[in-house]
């Protein structure tokens, strides 16, 4: 029985008669402890995507149920990892565990609770720097508190929204190998929402590439079939991780891909007139003004995606 | 010798050149006394200068040595040093001040935090913010004449609170509207309650906001005290300013000019202190 399912899903922003539609008629379903990567283009509506199955957003129509019950609204049995950290600033790193563990565990006794926080720290290899403030760690220190706070919630799914964007290419790699192995070892069944297909191939055991908006669809669904653990430096050359790679990318270039613009504009023509300098012309009130005044054209642009 | 290039000379000595330039401005332009002998031989005060009614630095320190050098002697009701007049001044400021917040930060927490609130009660704030303290003065001694003893010091922190409230107000809800998003998706996520999301998640996000409220708002608290106490009469700086006035001791206004702007300073640095502590923790 498949775990979470999107089924028929469309969402438009805006106002009324100026309404942009973000996604149309998104369906997939997710198994219990799988790990699926939606991979697409910036502004693309994955976000918008994610967020439903938070619950942060409520879909115009469609469904989204989690173990066959409807989502329609946050809840702690969904854990994000949201792109730019959301660390409370003014709470330490154990601080920011310790609100959501005590949210979520109120019958645990204060050692439990406590323990439970300092387990998650360790796991991201964080206990050095448990009470420092988000200020003063690093972009990559602070997503990995992120993670840890939303692993600690003990979520039924884990939603990653494009959780290493920010980050420098290093960093990114090591993140990502990590962040994979933490995800195993805990079994739970991941979204990860990204725009580069490599880190999806890396950290996936399913593709699912989104298309360029307005009105983004899913494509088709491509298999990770590679062993773990990754080796990042091996993958460069193994044969099935180009084919896959090629394949993801060439759907989003594709199929996928934003669909030809074209614009069409006024352009103003320049008032010139040719003048024959061999007519003598008298000193006054001799010069005669441009018959075509300021005349207008429309041209139109095609703008290649 | 490290030691002394570490202090940064400049920083030190341009202060010190400014005020010895100012200082020596104000003795040129202000007026001086000198006793003449005349010819039938009775002294007489001969006024001389370009103002010749104001005291020049010298004359002010001489004349107003003993409100300074025993700044809470207490000789009279109407002659004491110029530290215990601050003190009776800032007491009332302190109360005044303190009802400003408590009034002041829930109102701003309404204005940010709901729409039609905002809607409904900002145009209000907008036409009384800029009332001068002078102003809303007698109305507080007519609210509150009934009351007997207290009439005056209620006056007094009703001006002060109906004054000061302002910048706490507006400041508080700029910072509510400006809580991110984010902080607020992580609330939704936890399902934290109303309760825990208020003093977890908003008002920590606020405070930056709040201080500089606070501060703006301690500044016009002390603005207004001068104002009150001229007008009411109670004892403080700004009555002793007052009543020196109309003694037509000059010197003494200039010295409670200087110790209101020296302790406006003060209290401003203080809160400014406080404010950035806030703003480092966000």
């Amino acid at each position: 029985m498949p775990f979470l399912v999107l089924s028929g899903i469309s969402k438009a922003f805006g106002a009324p008669g100026a309404r942009t539609e973000v996604l149309r008629d998104v369906s997939l379903t997710v198994e219990k402890g799988e790990f699926v990567a939606i991979v697409g283009y910036s502004g693309s509506g994955k976000t918008t995507l994610l967020n439903m199955i938070s619950g942060l957003l409520r879909p115009d129509s469609g469904t989204v149920t989690l173990n066959d019950l409807e989502i329609t609204g946050p809840g702690p049995d969904r854990g994000v990892v949201f792109q730019n950290y959301s660390l409370l600033p003014w709470l330490t790193v154990a601080e920011n565990i310790a609100l959501a563990v005590d949210q979520l565990f109120p019958n645990w006794s204060a050692a439990k609770r406590a323990q439970h926080v300092d387990h998650h720290i360790a796991m991201v290899n964080l206990s050095h720097a448990r009470d420092r403030r988000p200020s003063e760690l690093s972009g990559g220190m602070r997503q990995r508190v992120s993670v840890a706070r939303a692993l600690a919630m003990d979520p039924q799914i884990l939603l990653l929204d494009e959780p290493l964007g920010a980050l420098d290419a290093l960093t990114r790699a090591t993140l990502q190998d990590e962040i994979s192995r933490i995800c195993r070892e805990s079994g739970k069944t991941v979204v990860l929402i990204t725009n580069d297909p490599d880190e999806g191939i890396m950290m996936a055991d399913r593709i699912v590439p989104l298309s360029a908006g307005p009105g983004a669809t899913l494509g088709p669904s491509i298999a990770v079939d590679l062993a773990r653990p990754r080796d990042r430096k091996a993958l460069n050359h193994d044969p099935r991780f180009k084919e896959i790679r090629s394949r993801v990318v060439s759907w989003l270039l594709g199929e996928g891909g934003r669909p030809a613009v074209s614009v069409s504009r006024k352009l103003v023509l320049p008032d010139i007139e040719p003048e024959d300098l061999n007519v003598p012309r008298p000193l006054i009130g001799g010069r005669r003004q441009p018959r075509r005044r300021s005349e207008e054209r429309r041209e139109t642009v095609e703008i290649p995606s | 010798m490290t030691f002394l290039k570490k202090i940064q000379w400049d920083a030190l000595l341009m202060p010190l050149v400014g005020l010895v330039l100012t200082l020596l401005a104000w003795q040129l332009v202000s007026g001086r006394v000198t006793p003449q002998t005349q010819a039938d031989g009775t002294v007489e005060e001969v006024k001389s200068g370009l103002i010749q009614d104001l005291p020049g630095p010298l004359q002010t320190w001489e004349k107003t040595k003993k409100y300074i050098v025993e700044p809470f002697a207490k000789r009279e009701e109407l002659d004491q040093g110029v530290l215990r007049f601050t003190w009776y001044s800032l007491v009332i400021v302190g109360k005044g001040y303190a009802i400003a917040l408590i009034l002041g930060t829930p109102l701003g927490f309404l204005l940010g935090l709901s729409k039609n609130f905002s809607k409904m009660f900002d145009p209000i704030i907008q036409v009384l913010r800029p009332v001068s303290p002078l102003a809303w003065m007698p109305l507080g001694v007519v609210i509150f004449a009934n009351s007997g003893k207290s009439a005056n010091e209620l006056a007094a922190l009703f001006t002060i609170a109906v004054c000061a409230m302002w910048p706490t107000v507006l400041n508080t809800a700029v910072g509510v509207r400006a809580i991110p998003q984010d902080y607020l998706n992580v609330a939704r996520v936890l399902k934290l309650s109303r309760t825990k999301t208020l003093f977890r998640i908003m008002i920590p996000a606020t405070l930056p906001y709040m201080f500089t409220g606070y501060r703006l708002s301690l500044g016009i608290a002390w603005l207004v005290i001068v104002a009150v106490e001229m007008l009411t009469g109670r004892i403080g700086i700004g009555n002793f300013l007052w009543n020196e006035y109309n003694n037509g001791l000059y010197t003494s206004i200039v010295l409670c000019i200087l110790t209101i702007g020296l302790v406006g300073y003060v209290l401003d640095r203080g809160m400014s202190l406080l404010e950035r502590r806030f703003k480092s923790a966000v």
